[in-house]
């Protein structure tokens, strides 16, 4: 599938290379602090299953998934995006560490799920789409530059244990 | 990358019948979202004397861009044929990588998601990530 995100590749070998101002880290903060997990994250996940449906490979256990009102209504989809936005929330809370808080959870999505990390990118561009639609005008052009980083720093962590 | 269908083209059409009015806005704060976010695309506009987000010359040019892109939802049936002209001057003229054509629709969509939170729902946003991509697409069409 060719390249469908414009999240920034961001190849770090270690967290070290990361560096964060203090803008963005407050702004990271804020963002998390504000949004509602179990609004936001269905959203996200609920607009991936539709915008990008060959990420729809991943949730054959999930029931009806036939069009996009069937995926908002689906319990499993929510469940599912309030678990990603917790998730989230443990790079928030380390966003020193990232790669390493991750490790575990990058070996489950490789290992176990077996998901091709280019759709960490679908997801994180939904996510994207969907915080702006909640903040509105306050999702400046340097609020966004700063979510971007911090997920673009997410995906690449998610993607490192993959062999 | 996958044609419009026709559900598509009438999303697409419907939307922007009721997004059109603000056009010069969306258009503005996509090109100004996309010289912060995307600093690399300032790369463009060297010789503009003020290269920041809200300068005139800036808004000018989002204006610019979404007239170029309610053109093409009136061609929507052929944007490979309608758009040929502005094909050629992004090849020939400005020599645009088109890569660049992806960040500014991600930017597009940013910008509905801000000022239509209830009518940009999903579906219309399939539609309107495909009809950018098929534009982009089509403008790219003379490059090579």
């Amino acid at each position: 599938m060719p390249e469908n995100s414009v999240s920034a590749d961001l190849q770090t070998e270690s967290d070290k290379m990361v560096e964060w101002t203090d803008f963005e880290r407050n702004t990271i903060q804020d963002i998390f602090s504000r949004i509602e997990y179990d609004v936001v994250g269905p959203a996200a996940l609920a607009r991936c299953l539709v915008v990008y449906p060959w990420t729809q490979r991943y949730f054959g256990g999930f029931g009806n998934l036939y069009n996009a009102a069937a995926i908002k209504g689906n319990p499993m989809v929510s469940k599912h995006g309030t678990t990603i936005l917790n998730g989230l929330e443990r790079a928030v809370k380390n966003m020193d560490d990232i790669t390493n808080t991750y490790a575990e959870l990058s070996v489950l999505h490789s290992e176990k799920l077996h998901v091709d990390p280019d759709n960490f990118k679908l997801l994180a561009d939904c996510l994207t789409i969907v915080v702006a639609a909640q903040l509105g005008n306050e999702f400046t052009g340097e609020v966004q530059a700063a979510f971007q980083k911090f997920l673009a720093v997410v995906v690449s962590a998610l993607g490192r244990q993959y062999r | 990358m996958t044609s419009l269908t026709a559900k598509d083209k009438q999303t697409v059409k419907a939307f922007w019948a009721k997004v059109s009015g603000k056009s010069e806005d969306i258009g503005a704060a996509a090109v100004a979202r996309m010289l912060v976010v995307y600093p690399q695309t300032k790369t463009y506009f060297s010789h503009w004397q003020d290269q920041s987000p809200h300068s005139a010359a800036a808004r000018k040019h989002g204006i610019t861009v979404m007239m170029g892109v309610g053109d093409a939802v009136t061609k929507i049936d052929d944007l490979k044929e309608g758009l040929r002209e502005l094909s050629e001057l992004h090849a020939f003229t400005l020599r645009v990588d088109p890569g660049n054509f992806k960040i500014l629709s991600h930017n597009i969509l940013v910008v509905m998601a801000i000022m239509f939170p209830i009518d940009f729902t999903p579906d219309v946003h399939v539609s309107l990530d495909k009809f950018l991509a098929a534009v982009s697409l089509a403008l790219a069409e003379k490059y090579r």
